[in-house]
């Protein structure tokens, strides 16, 4: 199947080996993800503000983007995108007036329908290509590597955009489970990272980290898995300075779950850019025999 | 419904002509509300007919272990309650039936009543209990929600009226294999019937009362509690079954799991109650007060154990009421903390909660042994549609409306039709004793008439004026 891809800034900056191995595992599954041609940012947080529509131009632009390409789906990878364009386009849908006056004020674009699906990679997975299908094309079983699921926020919150329960979600689980891998709950799954408040509260943000990567530690996790590229930017970055401040906190590796499933189809390690993760996830997948 | 004039208007429910006004009742639902219902219909020398869909009267109280704010034993206080309407000689008690259908108008309902299967005669069986004995089949208990076990062939506890059992045919190993009959091959007085089908009667009856009770939200509604994942984190209900001495544990506080007696045990209050988000908006009414009783009564167990309440605001307005959560605080050391609870979850072999207290603004976490959720009332399941079978409408949770909420709340809408219990909202137990009583009494009311020519009307008019000027 083919799907209109839209990237986001971070695929194409600081989280290049998410989109690298998605791309290459979408293709190898099957799915065939088309970049959009034109597209901006996608408003970053969705605005809360009821009064406040000007915040919903750059995620509807981008939905009219796939209406150019006449597409009526569109697939992103960051949970922040993911989070913000189908929000967006769900406020469209519901709301004619406010979707009147987006358009006008638009004028130089196509009148946007709302009739754009948004939908995560990990649902394609799931719901087009299925587990099972997964499961099958696995040449390189993760065997033996006790993964940590964390959601995050954006993936599951709200729940009329959430791609599973928001309070217990199994998604990556069974994505793990398919590939071989044995998934490790816990508590932290669903918890917040600290978001953007890395930007002016690292400390905080530093101690998120430290509660999550420790408890995923102690229910015998060697790594944690995620899809959004800031929890990953937490997640791993921070590991740094938290163990430059504390010598014996627990450090442990942090993929998205695309390098998983690249690693696990044998599309090599190339396609997985572990070159840029802070906390070198190599040496596991070394001592597991995966690359 | 709205509270309007119209529904103030004086009662033409009685209007039905006398001569064709069928002075018997039907109460559905044998729990506490229809069996106060039945006896007090009763007692006042009219015919009842009791219909309650388990094998046995009882309803929820009977699984209770102790009932605030006296804290008798449920069981002590009901049993002979239960005794007086298998033996009273206006009460036609039928268990194991449910109402299909109700045609007709007050004073004269056809009510068809279905009589389910269970498999053996009981009016032959003796209750000998020589079967259950026998069986060799065990499924978990519903009376005991999965906590104990029971047969195949069964009675809900040991001390159901009737006790007479039933043969659950999902679980029956004849009725799955095809082979076993072991219970017909011991019962003396040939009384099981594996050929048995539901049967059905109509009953004829002037007015109806429905008592049906309630529910608990379901299991797994909030996942972040962990209810239904972990074994240790139970509702108010399975705790009432873990501290009666005839339930799975012989009343010995000890978490499902692993048996151990838990060191810490942590409440959390309002569970679906009060969550417009993912449970109920209203209060269920009676959390704060079990729970301060749970907390009591744990405590009364294990000696150096330490009881949590996380609390929203403590709702003790009954008489008696704040008096017995203050003992629960000053005697047994329960400590309230007042916030929410945000996840509850495994750690090794505890259950680790994580909450706030809003009073001094710190999270709390508390690493226990077993938590307990106070969890909403809910109508029955199907009460939405029960109620359209019997032709009166419920709310939008689906408990049954009232005509009028403060000055006719045992009446529904349709005439003859009387409301009691929790059936109509979430009521502790007083308050469902005298709802049942003032339904009793609207039946009643429906079904004397005054005697004809200078009856008793008038000689109870000059009795009263005496009164007032003798006084």
């Amino acid at each position: 199947m083919k799907i209109h891809y839209y990237p986001g800034c971070t695929l194409k900056a600081t989280a290049t080996q998410f989109e690298s191995s998605a791309v290459a595992s979408a293709t190898a599954v099957g799915v065939e993800m088309v970049e959009l041609p034109r597209w901006n940012c996608c408003g970053t947080v969705y605005s809360l503000t009821s009064d406040d529509l000007i915040h919903q131009l750059a995620p509807v632009r981008n939905l009219i983007r796939v209406r150019n390409e006449k597409g009526d789906a569109v697939t992103t990878l960051c949970s922040m995108c993911f989070n913000t364009l189908k929000r967006a386009n769900l406020l469209v849908k519901e709301d004619p007036e406010k979707k009147r006056t987006i358009n006008a004020f638009m004028d130089e674009e196509d009148d946007y329908d709302g009739g754009v699906e948004v939908v995560h990679l990990l649902e394609i997975f799931r719901d087009k290509v299925g587990f099972e299908s997964i499961r099958g094309k696995v040449t390189k079983p993760l065997e033996g590597l006790r993964v940590s699921p964390y959601y995050g926020c954006l993936l599951l919150r709200p729940e009329e955009v959430g791609i599973d329960k928001a309070e217990s979600p199994t998604v990556l689980e069974e994505l793990l489970k398919s590939l071989g891998a044995e998934p490790v709950d816990s508590p932290y799954k669903a918890e917040c990272c600290g978001s953007y408040q890395t930007v002016d509260k690292p400390d905080l943000v530093v101690e998120k980290t430290r509660e999550i990567i420790w408890w995923a530690a102690r229910n015998h996790a060697q790594c944690v898995v995620v899809s959004c590229p800031l929890c990953f930017f937490n997640l791993d970055r921070r590991q740094k300075d938290l163990a430059e401040r504390d010598h014996d906190a627990v450090i442990l590796p942090v993929f998205y779950f695309t390098q998983l499933v690249a690693l696990a189809l044998g599309l090599g390690e190339k396609v997985c850019g572990f070159e840029k993760h802070v906390v070198d996830p190599r040496p596991l997948l070394v001592s597991k025999g995966l690359i | 419904m709205a509270a309007s004039s119209e529904n103030l208007k004086p009662d033409t429910s009685g209007s039905c002509p006398s001569e064709f006004m069928t002075r018997r009742a039907l109460v559905i639902g044998g729990g506490i509300a229809g069996m106060q219902t039945a006896l007090d219909i009763a007692n006042a020398g009219y015919e009842v007919v009791l219909v309650e869909r388990e094998p046995s009267i009882g309803g929820r109280m009977i699984q209770l272990s102790e009932t605030f704010p006296t804290l008798d034993c449920s069981q002590c206080i009901m049993t002979p309650k239960m005794v007086e309407v298998s033996q009273h000689p206006r009460i036609g008690l039928m268990t194991y039936c449910e109402v299909d259908e109700v045609a007709g108008e007050v004073g004269r309902f056809d009510v068809k009543i279905r009589k389910k299967a269970a498999y053996l005669d009981r009016e032959k069986c003796t209750g000998c209990g020589l079967c259950i004995e026998k069986c060799p089949t065990k499924v978990p208990s519903q009376f005991d929600i999965g906590l104990g076990k029971r047969k195949a062939i069964y009675v809900p506890f040991p001390q159901a009226v009737p006790p007479k059992p039933v043969i659950d045919a999902e679980n029956c190993r004849f009725f799955k294999t095809g082979k076993c009959r072991v219970c017909e091959k011991v019962c003396e007085v040939r009384a099981i019937d594996f050929e048995q089908t539901d049967s059905f009667l109509v009953e004829r009856v002037g007015a109806i009362v429905v008592a049906t009770g309630y529910d608990l939200f379901a299991k797994g509604a909030v996942a972040e509690y962990g209810y239904g994942e972990y074994p240790d984190v139970i509702s108010g209900l399975e705790f009432e079954r873990l501290n009666s001495a005839s339930g799975p544990t012989n009343g010995e506080i000890r978490r499902p799991s692993d048996g151990k007696v838990p060191k810490e045990v942590v409440f959390i209050q309002c569970v679906g109650s009060r969550d417009q988000e993912k449970g109920v908006p209203y209060c269920s009414r009676i959390c704060c007060m079990y729970t301060a009783k749970h907390a009591m009564l744990y405590k009364h167990k294990v000696h150096d154990g330490q009881a949590y309440v996380f609390y929203m605001d403590v709702r003790a307005d009954g008489k008696g009421y704040e008096e017995f959560v203050q003992r629960g605080v000053e005697e047994d050391g329960t400590l309230y903390i007042r916030g929410r609870v945000s996840r509850v979850f495994r750690d090794d072999d505890q259950i680790v909660v994580w909450g706030v207290d809003t009073l001094t603004g710190k999270k709390i976490v508390v690493a226990g042994d077993m938590v307990v959720l106070a969890t909403a009332i809910v109508p029955t399941a199907g009460s939405r549609e029960f109620a359209k079978r019997l032709g009166i409408s419920t709310d939008e949770h689906g408990f049954y409306s009232e005509l009028h909420l403060k000055l006719r709340s045992v009446e529904s809408a349709r005439p003859g039709i009387f409301l009691a219990g929790c059936g109509q909202s979430p009521k502790d137990i007083p308050d469902t004793v005298a709802h049942a009583g003032c339904a009793a009494s609207r039946v009643t009311s429906l079904f004397f008439t005054p005697e004809p020519g200078g009856g008793s009307r008038d000689s109870s008019l000059q009795l009263a004026s005496v009164g007032r000027s003798g006084a």
